[in-house]
């Protein structure tokens, strides 16, 4: 094969840290509850993306069973999180995040 | 070459999907951008040979997680678009904006550091080895069941209790506060 590049693990770190990132200024930029659920999605996949990089790096299926366990507990995360939001919009229609800064509903 | 594509291909397809989630207004829209995110990361996976966690990735991140946040939308009828220029707190975005830049250009430089310890073209290390040496085609998928259901089997079966309670958890959750509950209460 000439040398052209190929993409290897640096590539897909960074693209893992611009993906991190990009989840943390939705965080803090977004006031929708649901779309602030999203971005935190987007965080746990580029975290996933480096576990699966890395495992392919080091050659230790480790690093797939991990991301195995945190799809199972990011969905567990997300049943919760919209029972939460479920709940929370019921009573107030239309809330943002910086309507939601007491615990008493 | 056709790596370099597909990596081309997927990264424009995460980072457009991941823009898309944070600056569409619709919250439907952002929902379908964060398909094509996932749809992205797992190209990804299938070009890094996990292909096991390629398909639980559709199934489970797109196919439920997604569907659900798309029920919730139209449950709770906030399909509105949301007014983007709307900012109660002054400094919030430009804070949002240095913090952003500065993981990116930390983590990034971090990487770029130790790139001597990751450089290398990857291998294809993850595979298992037929009988008569030849690769296996669900070499992946073997492996993988390999280490969860040994070395890991107490954390599999925690995650069966993990959700069990989870899904008690919303059912409470999200039910219709009675009004004529025992003790005469709302719950």
């Amino acid at each position: 094969m000439i040398a052209i590049a190929t993409p290897t693990t640096t590539w897909y770190l960074l693209l893992g840290a611009v993906l991190f990132a990009v989840g943390v200024v939705g965080v803090m930029v977004r006031r929708n509850p649901l779309v602030l659920f999203m971005c935190v999605e987007l965080m746990l996949n580029a975290v996933n993306l480096t576990f699966v990089a890395l495992a392919k790096k080091l050659d230790d299926i480790g690093g797939q069973t991990t991301v195995f366990f945190v799809m199972v507990v990011a969905a567990a995360e997300v049943v919760v999180g919209l029972g939460i939001i479920v709940a929370i919009l019921r009573r107030r229609p239309n809330a943002t995040t910086d309507d939601l800064a007491e615990l008493k509903g | 070459m056709i790596e370099l594509f597909v990596f081309v291909v997927a990264s424009a397809m995460v980072l457009g999907g991941a823009v898309g989630v944070v600056l569409r207004t619709h919250p439907v829209h952002a929902a379908l951008s964060l398909v094509l995110t996932l749809f992205g990361v797992s190209v990804h996976f299938v070009a890094m040979e996990a292909n096991f966690l390629a398909a639980v990735q559709v199934i489970v991140y797109a196919g439920a997680i997604v569907v659900l946040f798309l029920f919730v939308i139209m449950l709770l009828g906030v399909d509105k678009t949301e007014d983007l220029r709307l900012e109660p707190f002054r400094v919030q975005r430009p804070v949002a904006a240095v913090v952003g830049a500065a993981l990116v250009s930390l983590v990034g430089l971090a990487i770029i550091a130790s790139r001597d310890a990751t450089t290398a073209v990857m291998g294809t290390g993850t595979e298992v080895l037929a009988a008569d040496g030849s690769p296996l085609h669900d070499g992946n998928i073997k492996r993988l069941a390999r280490d969860v259901f040994s070395d890991h089997v107490l954390a599999f079966e925690l995650t069966s209790v993990l959700l069990v309670i989870a899904v008690v958890g919303t059912v409470v959750l999200a039910r219709k506060p009675r009004t004529d509950g025992p003790g005469g209460q709302p719950s």
